[in-house]
């Protein structure tokens, strides 16, 4: 049942990107390293690598730490605000990497909106350059990867005992203490996690550098793409793939010596978490330093006098709330504010001007869009049933059977998570290009299988882990053979899964650019391939129509999706 | 008298429209077992979050050893609670679970381990101390709990259904440990169970409560032959229910006609006032109805059972009208067998026949 899943990795996943390693080491002349002696001979690539960790690290810190109390209040409160919360989170997850950077843009350019706020409060005489530099790629960056940050947190979190705080103030603990030595401790696995898929993630991140970051914030994967477009260079692209493969792994290396990397998987339910590996002085350490930071906490509202100290424990604070929303206004604001200027005749400066709909015209009328808009949803739903094929079965192997190293396979299952997806697409271009795939729909739908088949295993094996595999007993004992047992009753019950794990494929294919940037161009690209050339080009209204129309349809997917969790949650 | 341990003044707790605790006083004694029993959704377990400082009342007061904690946290109040679910740190080893609460209390370490050592003596469970909770088993997961809770000796231990999750078996063993525990550190302890046999071994006074407000409060023997109402008749144990008639009313003792039957009989009150034309339901619980001669009903056998040392024996009575009966007997080896149908004559005597207000409590 593996086999295909198995086979699509090994012929699209491990081929290609062995191919690109070795054309690293292989000359015209067979072995060399000449091209990794470039790579070394002067400081410029180091510093570009030097510059992408820094501005990763900073990045995953700001996440983490803004992303946590945002990840706790959605933990904590009510059914219905927590359905409210997460919409703003999902919405902002899934609106495009491309629609939020190039929002940025629109709002930190010399007429955006904060520019044009701060002269009319007399703040500053003149605009500011707020472009271009480490500061804006940060925001970018931020505004990109907290959505994940939050969920991955989020994860651990809701599998946190609601009691054990409150048994700890039954037992004497104030509630700074209950935080930080029963809270905090239980939720560091999702803050391990959420760190290392935040930091990954931005070390192969172009988007954001490349759109709002000036020369000096050029990050690794932007030189892979130079050799690859520009001077056809396989072999310097390679060597540089290599040196991120490097990094990445010498980072899961330590996050598994840490934390040990079963953490990161979701079965990191604290009541299984393993007791950390670390030795016993660091372990004390810490735990006198969560003592002094409860105590202090504790100190800190006990200065506060005014503060009612009888509400109701299980109410967040009002100071969280309005962090929390401060938090997702500015995660979400950019999006929703380009939406008055794609109706504005002004262009895209602020405040919008007069209403027209010439710009949602433009580019209804022009053939590349629409042409794209067609190649992305073919190609989406293309992937998404692909996945859902190869995926499911998998999903059904590892869940249902006891194969040995089930470890390993869901470690090599997961790998296209752990590959930057930079790599894997200048491998498959590589490969397609001798195979004629190019610009194919086919080889677009391979490639995004690629990276989409983890997840919908990943959503599956949560599904079937949940599902009472006695009703199969039951249904073969009333006298169903197990083919009438999957139609009547097994896929019936795991229907709302697969949707969901379907919508999650289509997604990540709809808005794959990474693959799409050298698989296809023209009246071949796909709509963020066609959206990163206009903006790389021109940042003109007629991008922030298309914006709008990407923000309202995702927000309709994640309306659906959302809906059909709950029917399957009510089950 | 003996000083209170506990005692709460007129609480009240509203979700919305919905009234989980109507106002209800009550008083614990010092080294008083009481049990919170009732159905589910009978607000057991909200009276016992408020005493935790869980919940926060809408009214009233709660005084624990006299001094008004109404408005103050959990964590100031001197209890101690044992959760549903043990809610034990996963993180931590059993022995830095026992020892939290101390800390929390800035115990001194050598006293603290001192202390925990104790603990885990008197739960039985003293290799445990490594451990993690997730390698205990439910019933040691359980006692662990316990331990958490009686090493800081507080006031009043809470415990909220702490053997629901376990099995009949363990359950047993767990409640006498439970009392012994009670009775080694004479401790005050608040027990919320729906299970009525649990409640009736192991308290020494019950508060059966019923819809948001107490049904009554007594001895398990108060709440089991004298029930107030035909609720807490019904919750506790099996009985049987005529609808009768009071005729005359001296001191204890009633004159009552059965509704049905039109036959004058001999019942004693719940100790509530009665008087004379009043309908009331007449309990008899199945051990005291007698199959023999002369009794005062007859009726037709529709099923045995033998359940161990209890044979039940369900009746259809002949008049009309007349709900299905059933009456117990130990279980007696070589005694001739009953048969299906076979006609038997049932009676009661009069100090076995309780009269209770027909409807609502005035």
């Amino acid at each position: 049942m593996g086999a295909p899943l198995v086979l699509l990795l090994v012929l699209f996943l491990v081929y290609p990107v062995g191919q690109l390693l070795l054309l690293s080491v292989y000359g015209d002349n067979g072995f060399t390293l000449a091209q990794y002696r470039q790579l070394f001979a002067s400081s410029v690539y180091l510093d570009v690598l030097l510059i992408t960790l820094k501005i990763s690290l900073v990045t995953t810190l700001i996440c983490v730490v803004t992303g946590y109390p945002i990840a706790y209040l959605i933990s904590v409160v009510g059914k219905e605000r927590k359905a409210t919360l997460l919409f703003w989170v999902l919405l902002s997850f899934w609106t495009s990497f491309l629609v939020r950077a190039f929002a940025w843009i629109v709002l930190l350019g010399r007429n955006g909106v904060i520019n044009k706020t701060l002269v009319s409060l007399g703040i500053i005489s003149s605009p500011a350059n707020l472009l271009y530099n480490f500061g804006s790629v940060l925001v970018g960056m931020v505004n990109a990867l907290l959505p994940l940050a939050v969920l991955t947190m989020l994860s651990v979190m809701e599998n946190i005992d609601r009691n054990l705080p409150r048994a700890a103030a039954t037992l004497g603990a104030r509630p700074g203490m209950a935080f930080w030595k029963i809270y905090f401790p239980l939720s560091l696995p999702g803050v391990a996690a959420a760190g290392i898929m935040v930091f990954v993630t931005a070390i192969g991140f172009f988007i954001v550098p490349a759109l709002l970051g000036g020369r000096r914030e050029t990050m690794i994967t932007q030189l892979i793409i130079d050799q690859v477009q520009q001077t056809m260079n396989w072999g310097f692209a390679g060597a540089i793939s290599v040196l991120l493969l490097v990094v990445v792994l010498i980072v899961f290396a330590a996050y598994d010596r840490l934390l040990g990397l079963s953490t990161m998987t979701g079965a990191s339910a604290p009541s299984n978490a393993k007791p950390s590996r670390l030795s016993g002085p660091v372990v004390r350490a810490g735990d006198a330093l969560l003592t002094l930071l409860g105590a202090i906490s504790d100190r800190i509202v006990l200065l506060w006098p005014s503060r009612r100290r009888d509400r109701n424990s299980d109410q967040a604070g009002m100071g969280l709330q309005a962090f929390v929303w401060t938090m997702l206004l500015i995660i979400s604001a950019p999006t929703i504010l380009m939406i008055p200027l794609s109706f504005g005749t002004g262009g895209l400066n602020w405040p919008p001007q007069g209403f027209t709909l010439h710009w949602y015209e433009t580019v209804l009328n022009s053939s590349v869009w629409t042409q794209a808009m067609l190649r992305s949803l073919l190609v989406g739903i293309g992937t998404g049933l692909l996945a859902m094929l190869i995926g499911t079965p998998a999903a059904f192997l590892l869940v249902r059977s006891d194969i040995r190293g089930k470890a390993a396979w869901l470690a090599f299952i997961l790998s296209p998570i752990v590959v930057p997806r930079m790599i894997i697409a200048v491998g498959l271009f590589y490969v397609f290009a001798r195979m004629g795939l190019v610009g194919s729909a086919v080889g677009l739908i391979l490639g995004h299988t690629v990276v989409a088949v983890p997840y919908v295993v990943m959503t599956m094996m949560a599904v079937l882990r949940n599902y009472d595999t006695r009703l199969d007993q039951a249904a073969q004992s009333l006298g169903a053979r197990p083919f009438a047992t999957l139609r009547f009753v097994t896929f019936p019950i795991l229907g709302a899964g697969m949707m969901s794990s379907f919508l999650f494929a289509f997604a990540t294919s709809f808005d794959e650019l990474t693959i799409a940037l050298f698989a296809t161009g023209g009246l071949n690209a796909t709509l963020p391939k066609q959206f990163w050339d206009e903006v790389t080009l021109q940042v003109s209204p007629s991008i922030a129509a298309v914006s709008t129309c990407l923000f309202v349809f995702m927000g309709l997917l994640i309306f659906v999706a959302e809906r059909l969790r709950r029917r399957a949650a009510a089950r | 008298m003996v000083s209170s341990s506990l005692r709460i003044h007129a609480l009240c707790k509203r979700y919305g429209d919905f009234v989980a605790l109507a106002p209800t006083s009550l008083e614990v004694a010092k080294g008083e077992f009481l049990t919170l029993l009732g159905p589910s959704g009978s607000g057991k377990t909200t009276l016992l979050s408020l005493i935790a400082g869980l919940a926060h009342p809408d009214e009233g007061q709660i005084l624990i050893d006299d001094t008004d904690v109404t408005r103050s946290p959990a964590y100031a109040r001197d209890i101690g609670v044992v959760f549903q679910n043990y809610a034990l740190f996963p993180h931590m080893t059993i022995e830095d679970n026992i020892a939290f609460p101390l800390k929390m209390r800035k115990v001194s370490d050598a006293e603290a381990r001192r202390r925990t050592a104790e603990a885990l003596e008197t739960v039985c469970l003293p290799h445990v101390a490594k451990r993690y909770p997730r390698e205990l088993s439910g019933g040691q997961q359980q006692r662990i709990a316990l331990a958490r809770c009686i090493v800081y000796r507080p006031a009043i231990i809470l415990m909220d259904e702490p053997l629901g999750a376990l099995d009949k078996k363990l359950r047993d063993q767990m409640q006498l440990e439970i009392k012994r525990i009670h009775r080694e550190l004479g401790t005050t302890i608040v027990y919320v169970t729906h299970d009525q046999e649990e409640a009736m071994t192991m308290s020494d006074r019950i508060c059966l409560m019923n819809a948001g407000a107490i049904e009554q409060l007594g001895t398990p023997q108060d709440l089991y032959f004298r029930p107030r109402s035909v609720f807490v008749a019904d919750f506790l144990g099996e009985s049987n229910l005529l609808s009768a008639t009071v005729r005359g009313v001296d001191g204890e003792g009633l004159d009552i006609v059965l509704t049905e039957q039109a036959s004058a009989s001999r019942a004693v009150g719940n100790g509530s006032r009665f008087a004379t034309g009043e309908p009331v339901k007449v309990m008899v619980r199945p051990q005291n109805l007698v199959v023999g001669e002369g009794g005062q009903l007859s009726g037709r056998l529709t099923d045995v059972m033998i359940s161990g040392s209890l044979t039940r024996l369900y009746i259809a009575p002949e008049t009309a009208g007349l709900p299905q009966l059933v009456a117990a007997h130990p279980t007696r080896s070589g005694s001739a067998p009953y048969e299906i149908g076979q006609r038997l004559s049932l009676g009661w005597h009069a100090a076995d026949a309780v009269a209770i207000h027909d409807g609502k409590e005035t």
